[in-house]
């Protein structure tokens, strides 16, 4: 379909909108009703939690159940602090979020190893287990009644230079200032360095890893972020209300963020805004009306919610505002700076050409008590292209896991440029300079290809979270661009750099994951199973890049089934069979031995 | 001086053998179908409402429930259908879900007019409950074929809340209580004793673990269960239909449920939210298990049940959930350090 309009009329209708939101905010406290402030206030703060939602569910792919136990956590200690000990009310807030971020960071370190349904369960039981202590330890927290309000406790509000912010209309201008300063702050990271690896963590973490992403702090800083997030919450509300209750903190109160989260979409930032205005909305009238239905007073809005949730994930899964960001036409892609200052080389080897760069020795490696791999030893040398056959389930793959660390070896040991890597995580090996590409593609469909490509610089640039939250990192962004680009038009796709991955046919992808890991500027490239599924011109095309990738100087390990491929490439071929080396040699020196055409064709055929 | 421990673990195990049924059923869920199914707890309460509904004279909710379960399956296929340009089979596909509702309606009216015996009852409200099962699977988890474990976790959710509200909408706030299965007296052994419907209880979990264990490791079908669980690629290969598997699971996932609720009201009551709290208490067990380990799941739901019980005796019983939930904590660490390969907790 055309575009209904031109890119530059997108950046306008596109600015128009924000313009009309940012004009609502400063008229809503000049003009609205104390209770509509009060219900836009209850917007921000779930608001905000449901940011962190996005975050953690959208982007990184992890569920959390216990968002509100956060909150609560923020909520309470800043109350308790404050009212208690009289600590100054930003100072009790901050200490909220800090004690938010210390439990998420315990909770992490328990589950994040693990697949990421147990963080949800873990979060879950965290948000019954916190219930049940608000609840119960009535001389901290004040118990069923709470802390605040007309329980009599002094509970001091936050004040600005003299001013006490008491009152929805002073409240208002906090609550959507720190909310839109969060959400400025966290798209700014999503579009840096950092926020591009949180996302690449939904396609799995190891293809993350292969860019040098260490997985485990990834998600850890992201769940960090979003308990923060909901701690700042907690903090807001315990000071607008003046008054808390562990209703608060919740599994009710965190599952109604996590509808806020899918209706207004997980991955998108504003989606949690439009989610959390939505739910609260609809709540007020629901809790009007489902009783009539009914017949008798209740929370009936629940059976809503919840169909509501479950048509949602079945018929629009991707919610409220990625879908009106795809009906609103696209603004034109910020163009890349070629003549940016070059990224710093990738790390360096001083190995000689023509010795060994990577060497197996003895390796082995066993499944309970198969030997999927045994005995094995290999070179492969500066400058060459070596080729790694072998039938079906000759332990190629297991081979590959191993060099890549993915997999522990069971015995022996893999040295790189004479450094053993048999023991490092995949991350560290990545960050050595070794940088591979999928037999099974890791790349993200929706993203451009650039921005794929721009994946792969992870190991060679530097901006972190504040530098990324504070566009600190421009001039290493334009770097990274160019760079990514020029790695584009190496592999042949540099035509149209802002289409999407997944308009593009399975050759291509294949390319751009080459390009992605020569954006490393690697010492040693892994290719895997490269021509698989591959069409005959698709594959000339690959053959025709690894043999100019080889002329430029680059060292290739080659996994491949496809003989035609491995023998027109490979300057030196090892054949496994049965998880051992069967034979190696150059590709003429291999066609011949008959125990190779034995364990390929069959006894006859030798 | 053991006359106290006695007691407890006694509790406990009754308690814990609910809790193992629960576990159970969320342990053949996932491990079939990958989804962790949180409204695992409202199906105890829907077949024990159900009964209840059932010695009022009344038509039990479960019935509405299953009848637009059928319409949003009828409508389902017939969208298929005609998709596919197959207006026939779209017709058929309409007819049976409405004869099939009309003819469930009918028979629980009639049985809720005749004064059946109780334990006719019961079984009418665990085989309705059931009847939610292929439902479920059909119109909730099998229009999403490859969810991720999230979404299908969140969907679940939005299970869990809605069957909460329609239990609050057809049974109201208040608690409801069963009479025991039978009258009589108990077992006494030493200080415990086991009321009739304790020995109930646990003569027909018992009788379940056995008859479970018989189905996965004897019958064809539910070695196709297994074979599904641990590889569908190669189940789907083998002529296993992962549909198919996928509705079995689901429908003995939600028996389960359904005869723990019948079983334990008797002894706890039984009101529209108490099923969440049975369901969390299975999810325990069942995390001890890792999620996949029927035998482990059931051996730690049976600790939960116990631990409970001793810990709101000897330390707490206000911190005894707190406690119970904190269970997890060093199991998810034990488990978390058995894993050294990277490639295990990926997907």
């Amino acid at each position: 379909m055309k575009a209904l309009f031109s890119p530059g009329a997108a950046r306008y209708i596109r600015g128009g909108l924000l313009a009309l939101f940012l004009l609502v905010m400063v008229l809503l406290p000049l003009l609205a009703s104390p209770f509509t402030l009060r219900l836009a206030n209850v917007i921000g703060m779930y608001a905000l939690v449901a940011m962190g939602l996005v975050l953690l569910t959208g982007y990184a792919g992890l569920a959390s159940l216990g968002q509100a136990a956060f909150m609560g956590t923020g909520a309470y200690t800043a109350a308790i602090v404050a009212s208690r000990y009289g600590v100054n009310p930003w100072l009790a807030l901050v200490v909220g979020i800090v004690l938010s971020v210390i439990i998420a960071w315990l909770i992490g370190l328990v589950t994040l190893r693990l697949k990421g349904h147990f963080l949800a369960l873990a979060t879950l039981a965290w948000g019954l287990v916190i219930t049940g202590i608000l609840r119960n330890w009535i001389p901290v927290t004040g118990g069923s009644t709470g802390l605040g309000g007309a329980t009599g406790h002094r509970f001091p509000p936050l004040s600005f230079f003299g001013t006490e912010l008491r009152g929805d209309r002073l409240y208002f201008v906090l609550v959507w200032g720190a909310l839109l300063l969060v959400l400025l702050l966290t798209s700014n990271l999503m579009r840096s360095r950092v926020g591009r690896a949180i996302q690449s963590l939904r396609t799995g973490s190891v293809a993350a890893a292969s860019f040098g992403v260490n997985v485990q702090s990834l998600k850890m800083l992201t769940f960090l972020l979003a308990a923060a997030f909901a701690g700042l919450a907690g903090g807001l509300y315990a000071f607008r209300e003046r008054y808390v209750v562990p209703g608060i903190a919740s599994l009710d109160s965190s599952i109604d963020v996590l509808i806020m989260a899918v209706v207004g979409g997980l991955t998108s930032l504003w989606g949690a805004l439009a989610g959390a205005t939505i739910f609260v909305l609809l709540k007020e009238q629901l809790q009007q009306v489902m009783p009539l239905i009914v017949g008798r007073t209740g929370n009936y809005e629940i059976i809503a919610f919840g169909l509501i949730v479950i048509v949602v994930l079945q018929r629009a899964r991707r919610g409220l505002m990625p879908m009106l960001d795809g009906l609103l036409p696209k603004p034109p892609p910020k163009p890349v700076k070629e003549q940016a200052a070059p990224l710093p080389p990738g790390p360096s080897s001083n190995v000689a050409q023509g010795e060994a760069l990577l060497s197996l020795e003895g390796v082995g490696r066993n499944f309970g008590g198969l030997a999927a791999v045994h005995e094995l030893d290999f070179d492969v040398r500066k400058g060459q292209i070596t080729g790694l056959i072998g039938p079906n389930g000759a332990g190629k793959t297991t081979v590959f896991n191993l060099i890549t660390g993915v997999l522990q070896v069971s015995a022996g040991q893999i040295r790189f440029a004479g450094q053993a890597i048999q023991r490092k995580p995949p991350h560290a090996v990545a960050r050595l300079g070794i940088a591979r590409t999928f037999q099974h593609l890791n790349v993200i469909g929706s993203m451009t290809l650039l921005d794929n490509v721009l994946l792969g610089a992870y190991a060679r640039t530097r901006a972190g979270l504040f530098r990324g939250m504070l566009r600190l990192d421009r001039a290493e962004d334009e770097s990274a661009r160019a760079e990514a680009l020029r790695q584009l038009k190496r592999v042949g796709l540099g035509d149209d750099p802002f289409a999407t991955a997944d308009s593009l046919p399975l050759g291509k992808l294949r390319l751009l994951e080459v390009a992605r890991a020569l954006m490393a500027d690697p010492v040693l490239l892994l290719l895997d199973e490269p021509a698989a599924g591959l069409r005959r011109h698709e594959k000339e095309e690959l053959i025709d890049l690894v043999k100019r990738l080889k002329a430029e100087g680059a060292t290739v390990l080659l996994v491949e089934h496809d003989m035609e491929v491995v023998m027109s490439l490979a300057d030196h071929v090892v054949v496994m069979n049965h998880g051992q080396k069967l034979a190696e040699g150059t590709p003429t020196e291999v066609r011949r031995d008959p125990r190779v055409l034995e364990a390929y064709l069959g006894k006859e055929a030798a | 001086m053991f006359d106290i421990p006695l007691i407890l673990a006694s509790e406990g195990l009754i308690n814990g053998a609910i809790y193992a049924l629960v576990a159970l059923g969320l342990v053949v869920l996932y491990s079939v179908t990958n989804v962790i199914n949180v409204a695992q707890g409202e199906f105890v309460m829907l077949s024990a409402l159900t009964v209840a509904s059932l010695r009022a004279q009344q038509v039990p909710g479960t019935v509405y429930l299953v009848i637009a379960g059928l319409l949003a399956w009828a409508l389902l296929d017939v969208a298929k259908h005609l998709r596919s340009r197959a207006p026939m089979k779209a017709l058929v596909s309409l007819a049976w879900p409405l004869v099939a509702g009309a003819s469930v309606y009918f028979i629980v009216l009639l049985a809720s007019r005749a004064s059946l015996p109780y334990l006719v009852q019961i079984l009418l409200a665990v085989g309705l409950t059931t009847l939610l099962g292929p439902i479920f699977f059909r119109t909730m988890i099998q229009p999403l074929p490859r969810a991720s474990v999230v979404v299908f976790l969140i969907l679940t959710i939005g299970l869990h809340l809605a069957l909460t509200g329609i239990g609050l909408a057809f049974w109201g706030p208040q608690p409801y209580t069963l009479p025991p299965f039978q009258s009589g007296s108990g077992l006494r052994l030493g200080a415990a004793y086991f009321g009739p419907q304790a020995l109930w209880l646990l003569a027909v979990v018992a009788l379940l673990l056995v008859g479970l264990w018989w189905f996965f490791g004897r019958t064809l079908q539910g070695k196709a269960l297994r074979a599904a669980s641990v590889n569908r690629l190669g189940a789907r290969l083998s002529g296993i239909s992962v549909v198919r598997a996928g509705s079995v699971a689901f429908t003995l996932s939600v028996f389960l449920s359904a005869v723990a609720g019948v079983l334990i009201t008797p002894i706890t009551k039984m009101a529209y939210d108490f099923g969440f709290m049975l369901g969390l208490k299975g999810f325990i067990g069942a995390i001890i298990g890792g999620l996949v380990s029927p035998v482990l799941a059931v051996a730690g739901a049976l600790f939960v049940g116990v631990a409970e019980q001793f810990t709101a005796f000897y330390i707490s019983s206000a911190y005894k959930e707190v406690l119970v939930f904190l269970l997890i904590i060093p199991v998810l660490l034990v488990r978390s350090f058995q894993h050294l390969d990277f490639e295990e907790h990926v997907e």
